[in-house]
């Protein structure tokens, strides 16, 4: 009897009741000229430069509008999720303009957390000379929701000291990497042909890409892998061949991501590695300095260029904002030409104007292959908010490491990995 | 416990005002996140249900059919109960060993082994594990130096990679079993040690017929806090093999549970992995319990 009466409390209870959610941020109350503006702005290892740029707009901005003051705060790139998911939920300590990585965008944008500032960009002048396959990746559903400050491109950094001793010249096609890597391995066996990773999703998909493949396509209203496609797994042989022992043994190579593969190179450990752009400062203080150049990563055919990933950071205005004018003024400063042009200066960060970024190569040698690479036309991970679950899940990683490290052969570890996506994408 | 008499009515109530001020306590911080729990795993409930750009969809048991349909579940789920059990026996002999290590030698060398442990129990896992990292590096850790194995990696195989974060779990909670039955030890009377040896009872005899019955009820607590601890193990594997080894071959339940479900902001499904955990520690206590209880431990 009395475990029937609790029973009963208890499913009333259960139907009652619905987990906390929050009413989400209100699309804004009001739109107030004077007060604080805050920002978001994400901490550098090396942030004292990048603050001298953003503290020179911050006065250029309070100067421009009276009673207007911004305060700055600089937040942890490895705790940005959690960060921005307590800003979402909880408006009232949520910024009103704030800086993300462009593969975050489609969640924050799912979850309601940034606004459409597509009216606002398209009104600006300066807005026409952005690199078109950059703004793309600032779009959901052809809305924008952030201007892109800075990109990041990867290419082909090689020792040119190892070059010369042996002879060799850098590859002119993506196929000629695994046979000259393994030569050098041979040769020097202390060295990494080319330091690649079994984590490193965005130095794997220029050979799927190349080869005509792709993560995965639209498919209706939805997305569906393409990963396991012949022209994908083409792409996934080539990169996972270099996880070799007589290139980049497994036990050393299988565990790492982007930051780790570079890490080898910088440590004189590498013949070659796909670094970014923004690897430049971190490669000038390394065992590798002044010993090294970059090309841009060949395509299939000599001559081409394969397709790189466009990373990068947006700016963008939070849509529970309540001076969402002064917001978007704040962000066409400090994204505009003129502060791309002082953040470059100052961090290196690519600009994400066709005409800045033309300038800064011209005075710039090292600059001229990522350049090259962005002209040549670069892709991007499926826009979707499924994407960031994917990523979350290691799908791609797990993928590779199974190639490389458990004897999975391609077209199963390809299958595999395009079931677990086509789970996410139409759950 | 006071079973087969009842108590008069007067007592009970005046039991039970003693006892409010704890249920409230154990209902607040108990109860109510164990309800959260199981509403939430009943739930699609994702960041953008959260944040309220979207709405909530009741799955009933919709997220368990689909936990229990996914094969890496059941594989993590026995890789979990034979990586706890490895390190609940490990902490257990250790810990056990050493306490009795400790009831045996001069005092100097007794505060030396508690200040080793001490150390070990004060450690932060993140810290720890990062720490164990360093020595078995590959190419610049101490172990190898010494071992002449330089370039060996501990994290790249499977089962090294479980021993090695076995072996950093011992090590830092073996001191917990190791204070726990000093303590225990040096409580036991002297007289009923001196008892058995006048009745000519050998050391092993003395050590299985009077110590561990006597020892019993911490030996429980340890082993069930060690099996609570073990099962739920989640810094040392994400920190040792980055988040679950190559192809996530070093998964454990937990690490599982946050990779699936709360990195990815399914805390539906996340919440289902709790439930699930929950109601099995609950199963592994119940019956660590009933099995004493068998072989006559009144408790």
């Amino acid at each position: 009897m009395r475990f029937a009466v609790i029973a009963a409390v208890c499913s009333v209870a259960l139907a009652a009741c619905a987990p906390v959610t929050s009413s989400g941020p209100a699309a804004q109350t009001g739109d107030e000229k004077t007060g604080q503006l805050r920002v978001w702005l994400f901490d550098e290892v090396n942030r004292a430069p990048k603050e001298e740029v953003v503290k020179e707009a911050v006065a250029e901005f309070q100067a421009a509008h009276s009673g207007v003051t911004v305060d700055v705060q600089y937040i942890q790139v490895a705790t940005r999720a959690e960060r921005f998911k307590a800003a979402f939920s909880d408006p009232k300590s949520a910024p009103d303009v704030a800086e993300f990585g462009n593969t975050d965008l489609a969640g924050y944008v799912a979850a309601g957390g940034f606004a459409d500032i597509s009216k606002e960009v398209s009104d600006w002048a300066d807005a026409k000379d952005f690199v078109p396959a950059v703004l793309d990746t600032a779009k959901v559903e052809g809305k924008v929701y952030g201007l892109p400050w800075y990109v990041g491109v990867r290419a082909l950094y090689y020792r040119t000291d190892v070059f010369t001793e042996l002879g060799v010249q850098p590859p002119k096609t993506l196929d000629e990497i695994a046979p000259l890597a393994r030569r050098i391995r041979a040769a020097k066996p202390d060295l990494l042909g080319i330091s690649a990773g079994g984590k490193y999703t965005f130095g794997m998909l220029p050979f799927v890409w190349a080869n005509g493949g792709d993560l995965a396509a639209v498919a209706g209203a939805k997305y569906a892998a393409k990963i396991d496609s012949a022209e994908s797994r083409k792409g996934v042989a080539a990169y996972t061949e270099l996880l070799a022992d007589d290139i980049c043994p497994p036990s050393q190579c299988a565990a790492n991501g982007g930051d780790a593969s570079v890490e080898a190179f910088r440590a004189g450990k590498a013949a070659m590695v796909i670094g970014g752009d923004f690897n430049r400062k971190s490669v000038d203080a390394s065992a590798a300095a002044g010993k090294y150049a970059v090309v841009p990563l060949p395509g299939t055919t000599a001559g081409s260029i394969a397709p790189a990933f466009a990373g990068g950071n947006l700016l963008g205005v939070m849509k529970g904002t309540e001076r969402r004018t002064l917001a978007n003024q704040f962000l066409q400063l400090l994204g505009g030409k003129q502060y791309q042009r002082k953040m470059f200066q100052a961090m290196g960060n690519l600009p994400t104007f066709a005409d800045v970024q033309a300038d800064v190569a011209k005075n710039d040698a090292f600059e001229q292959p990522f350049i090259k690479t962005l002209e040549a036309g670069t892709r991007f991970v499926p826009i979707t908010s499924t994407w960031a679950k994917i990523d979350a899940q290691a799908v791609i990683p797990t993928m590779l490491q199974q190639i490389a490290a458990e004897g999975v052969d391609v077209e199963t570890a390809t299958k595999t990995a395009a079931e677990s996506m086509n789970a996410v994408f139409t759950s | 416990m006071a079973r087969g008499h009842r108590l008069p009515r007067g007592d009970g109530r005046a039991a039970l005002a003693y006892l409010t001020p704890a249920l409230l306590v154990l209902g607040g911080l108990m109860a109510y996140p164990i309800y959260q729990l199981v509403l939430i795993s009943l739930f699609d409930y994702g960041q953008e249900q959260v944040s309220g750009g979207a709405p909530l969809v009741f799955l009933g048991l919709g997220n368990y059919t689909e936990l229990l349909a996914d094969k890496q579940f059941w594989t993590v789920l026995w890789q979990t109960v034979g990586f706890a059990a490895t390190c609940v026996v490990g902490t257990l002999v250790v810990g056990a060993a050493l306490a009795v290590l400790a009831t045996r030698v001069r005092t100097w060398a007794r505060t030396l082994l508690f200040l080793a442990a001490l150390g070990a129990w004060a450690t932060p896992a993140v810290a720890g594990s990062t720490i164990w990292l360093f020595l078995f590096d590959a190419n610049f850790g101490l172990v190898n130096e010494v071992l002449g194995s330089t370039g060996f990696s501990w994290t790249f195989d499977r089962w090294t990679a479980f021993g090695l974060v076995a072996a950093q779990v011992v090590w830092c909670s073996f001191p917990f079993v190791m204070v726990t039955l000093y303590a225990g030890i040096k409580a036991i009377p002297q007289e009923v040690v001196e008892a058995a040896a006048l009745d000519g009872a050998s050391t092993v005899r003395t050590a299985r017929s009077v110590l561990l019955p006597l020892l019993r009820p911490l030996i429980l607590v340890v082993t069930i806090q060690s099996v609570i601890w073990d099962f739920k193990v989640f810094t040392q594997i994400y920190v040792m093999t980055s988040g679950g080894g190559i192809a996530g071959r070093n998964l454990v339940l937990n690490v599982y549970a946050y990779q699936q479900a709360f990195a990815a902001s399914e805390y539906g499904l996340g919440a289902t992995i709790g439930v699930v955990m929950t109601a099995l520690l609950l199963l592994i206590t119940i019956g660590y319990l009933r099995a004493l209880r068998k072989s006559g431990e009144e408790l």
